[in-house]
């Protein structure tokens, strides 16, 4: 079960070795279960620091796209529809490559799946842009853009995770 | 529109983005990773936010930088078909039918319930 989600992968993950031992030893601060006894996860500094950047500059291209082709509420919403479609074919392909095909590193994914594909796409923009439809009647342009939209980016992980593994195989 | 502005997209982006990652770390730890109820939760309350943030009617200069820069990059939709995809590589077929249908009618609904608030402020 490697990676119902890019979190999963931080359980496998070392984190640059801020736990050696899991012995988590505040002055006098003793919890009945170590393991459970984070609430919020480890912040790793150079793994903030990557996402912020990745994030950064996805999010800067996927507005630049926004503010460069503006769309009708009943009109196709090419910019999100491709930055989303996009952003999936890349996090595929970053991640199986990161996870699969490349050794371990703890800014890699951060930076480019976390930050980058993340910060490029987008749910909530595309679930006002649904609402907006729905509203102004189009309903049939509502379902074809869900559906559209998750079929793409379904198949674009797709895509680009067969994509890196016939490469490691051939090999 | 200017370098002000886009400067604030680009720093907004990141933190957005970071946010992303401690919201979707923390619901992680807490309900387990069987099923991606971090993404969900990001999701659903980003598009929450958005849908209020729509209800204000805000100039454009804040509607980019609340809107598309803070909201667009704390959600995510790569992520979000990412866990959808690899649910259906270890045959968890119904959990990623649910992960597409739970994610886009709470996000719609969550969406519309943000811009009622917004427009009842």
């Amino acid at each position: 079960m490697t990676g119902t989600g890019h979190n999963s992968c931080q359980s496998h993950r070392p984190h640059d070795g801020a736990e050696p031992g899991g012995a988590e030893t505040r002055s006098g601060h003793v919890l009945p279960t170590p393991r459970r006894s984070r609430i919020l996860p480890r912040l790793d500094r150079r793994e903030v620091a990557a996402i912020f950047v990745g994030g950064a500059l996805g999010t800067l291209l996927r507005a630049a796209l926004s503010e460069a082709f503006p769309h009708s509420p009943t009109s196709w919403p090419w910019p999100t529809f491709v930055v989303n479609v996009v952003a999936a074919f890349l996090l595929g392909y970053f991640v199986t490559r990161l996870q699969e095909r490349l050794p371990l590193s703890s800014y890699r994914r951060p930076l480019l799946g976390t930050g980058l594909c993340g910060g490029l796409s987008t749910f909530s923009t595309m679930q006002v842009e649904l609402l907006n439809m729905i509203d102004a009647g189009a309903y049939w342009l509502a379902l074809g853009y869900a559906t559209a939209s998750v079929a793409a980016g379904y198949a674009a992980i797709h895509i680009a995770t067969g994509a890196v593994r016939r490469v490691r195989v051939s090999r | 529109m200017n370098a002000l502005v886009w400067a604030g997209v680009v720093v907004i982006g990141g933190c957005g983005s970071v946010l992303r990652f401690v919201v979707d770390g923390t619901v992680g730890t807490r309900l387990g990773r069987a099923f991606p109820f971090g993404t969900l939760v990001v999701n659903v309350t980003g598009a929450m936010i958005l849908g209020f943030l729509t209800g204000l009617a805000l100039g454009a200069d804040q509607a980019l930088l609340a809107g598309t820069a803070a909201v667009g990059s704390y959600t995510t939709f790569s992520t979000w078909m990412f866990e959808t995809q690899r649910l259906t590589e270890e045959r968890q077929t119904r959990s990623a039918a649910i992960n597409i249908v739970v994610s886009l009618v709470l996000g719609v609904a969550a969406a519309a319930l943000g811009r009622w608030i917004g427009l009842h402020l």
